[in-house]
């Protein structure tokens, strides 16, 4: 039996960071994930973590910064937000690219512009590309329990990526709610010892890292690269199954509320999703036959077994918390429904909402619209619009 | 060449046998990247006009001028010379021509 306690999600997030006792933790504050920095580091300032604090004067450093720890043959760890995760950039590719398996707690705000704090998932999508694992959390007790699970799979030899663990700022990483600690040896022991093949600091044997790599060998090692994140599922699935064992608390590569005989689902990511639960209730004590799938791990996507799990709906309905501004829909729409193209499933009608942009509120009545819009679809078969915006004044 | 030299660097080597990020495990291994294809200008070493001062070696910035143990100059490693001329210009006995690469 875990620790009952009340906490937000940054401190969660934080005593996740201090059970798993980093060698480096590098960060530069921004809202909302300030607090992960300010709480870990009065754990540095108090002793009880053997960490390294590294307060550098941005994000570009503090990924930087990362990086050379981890190469290094250490354990490294950082936060950040919208903008802050925006100045990584270049390093986030560098970190996933050098295959070093570094985790970030991403809590997702808006990327400016025009400038906002709230949250969407503008940024984190705008990293999807970079290479790394991205886990997506609905509450605090899933941002506590993919940090704790982070590592295992970065670290697994057949993967060595780095992992974004993401929650919604504010709404989880402010909010105080109930969660389950695992004690703090239990922690120590599932997390192991992180035991490189190869790094900076192994005197016996030198390598170098992040050479000059052109026409004759960089193909190679990113399609290395595509091959690490093809296998981190099967590890993904295999940690949730230890975790399981540890705690009770079973997660998958996405999760399935009430979809055994639902006629039309939402697919939505992170916090909404509990919302989603919510009007999903209502719906069936109405006796309508309604679902939600809330993908936790968008990076690797799961391909097939998201349009498996798609194929038996008559409707779909995939709310995006970002645009593409590609001019046909957003990040998740565009990839489900790829997915189901190359599956070969064209049975369901699937539509895309923009919701919830710079923090606009998701309350039961938006989600109404969209179950209500999908049960119509599902009675006529027929679909007049495929990319909507919810929630936006017209 | 050692194994773990070519793992690092052969044409052939597959994305299965490459090294993980491009860590470069077989340090000191910049001789097996050969610089002479970039070259457009040629020195050639002219070793009757040649008095061994040595002026030459410590000016070149690829180490390519090759000194054996007795620290005579026997010639010039055109695997790796750049072609910069720098040997020819510093040569006084005009030992060393500056030809165009053909």
């Amino acid at each position: 039996m875990g620790i009952r306690e009340r906490l937000s999600g940054n401190e969660a997030t934080a005593i996740a960071m201090k059970q798993i006792n980093p060698d480096v933790v590098a960060a530069f504050p921004i809202t909302p994930s300030t607090e992960i920095p300010q709480y870990f580091s009065s754990f540095v300032a108090d002793g009880v973590v053997d960490t390294e604090f590294i307060a550098v004067e941005s994000e570009h450093s503090a990924m930087s910064a990362c990086i050379g720890a981890q190469a290094a043959g250490g354990r490294a760890m950082t936060a950040t937000s919208a903008n802050g995760l925006a100045y990584m950039w270049e390093a986030l590719y560098i970190a996933a690219s050098s295959r070093l398996p570094i985790v970030l707690a991403a809590v997702n705000r808006a990327l400016s512009g025009p400038i906002n704090i709230h949250n969407d998932h503008s940024d984190t999508m705008g990293a999807r590309d970079s290479g790394w694992i991205q886990i997506y959390s609905e509450n605090n007790q899933e941002a506590y329990d993919n940090m704790l699970m982070a590592h295992r799979i970065g670290e697994h030899p057949d993967v060595m990526l780095p992992v974004m663990v993401c929650q919604d700022g504010f709404i989880t990483s402010h909010a105080i709610e109930n969660i389950e600690l695992v004690e703090d040896e239990k922690v120590k022991a599932f997390v192991g010892e992180y035991k490189p093949a190869q790094y900076l600091l192994d005197r016996e044997n030198p390598i170098s890292v992040g050479p000059l790599d052109l026409q004759m060998h960089y193909f190679e090692h990113k399609r290395q690269q595509a091959q690490a994140m093809a296998n981190a599922k099967k590890v993904i699935l295999e940690v949730a199954e230890e975790f399981y064992k540890l705690t009770g608390r079973k997660y998958g590569l996405f999760e399935e509320y009430k979809t055994d005989d639902a006629d039309v689902a939402i697919v939505v990511m992170n916090s909404t999703a509990g919302t989603v639960k919510y009007v999903v209730d209502q719906y069936r004590a109405k006796g309508l036959k309604v679902g939600l799938i809330k993908p936790r791990v968008f990076r690797p996507f799961p391909v097939d077994e998201l349009a498996e799990a798609l194929s038996k709906f008559k409707a779909v309905a995939v709310l995006d918390k970002a645009d593409s501004f590609n001019a046909a829909g957003g990040p998740l729409f565009t990839e489900i429904t790829s997915a189901l193209f190359t599956k070969g499933i064209f049975g369901p009608k699937v539509i895309n909402y923009i919701f919830g942009l710079g923090g606009r509120d998701v309350k039961a009545d938006d989600i109404q619209v969209a179950y209500d819009k999908l049960l119509e679809i599902a009675s006529t078969g027929k679909v007049d619009s495929v990319y909507n915006y919810l929630g936006v004044r017209e | 060449m050692s194994k773990k030299e070519l793992r690092d660097v052969r044409p052939d080597v597959t994305w299965k046998d490459i090294t993980p990020g491009g860590a470069i495990d077989s340090p000191g291994n910049a001789h097996l990247f050969r610089t002479g294809d970039w070259r457009s200008m040629k020195p050639v070493w002219n070793s009757e006009k040649c008095k061994q001062c040595l002026l030459c070696n410590p000016v070149c910035p690829d180490s390519s001028i090759l000194v054996n143990e007795e620290s005579k100059m026997t010639g010039i490693d055109y695997d790796h010379c750049k072609g910069c001329g720098i040997c020819a210009k510093v040569c006084p006995f005009k030992a060393i021509d500056f030809v165009e690469e053909v």
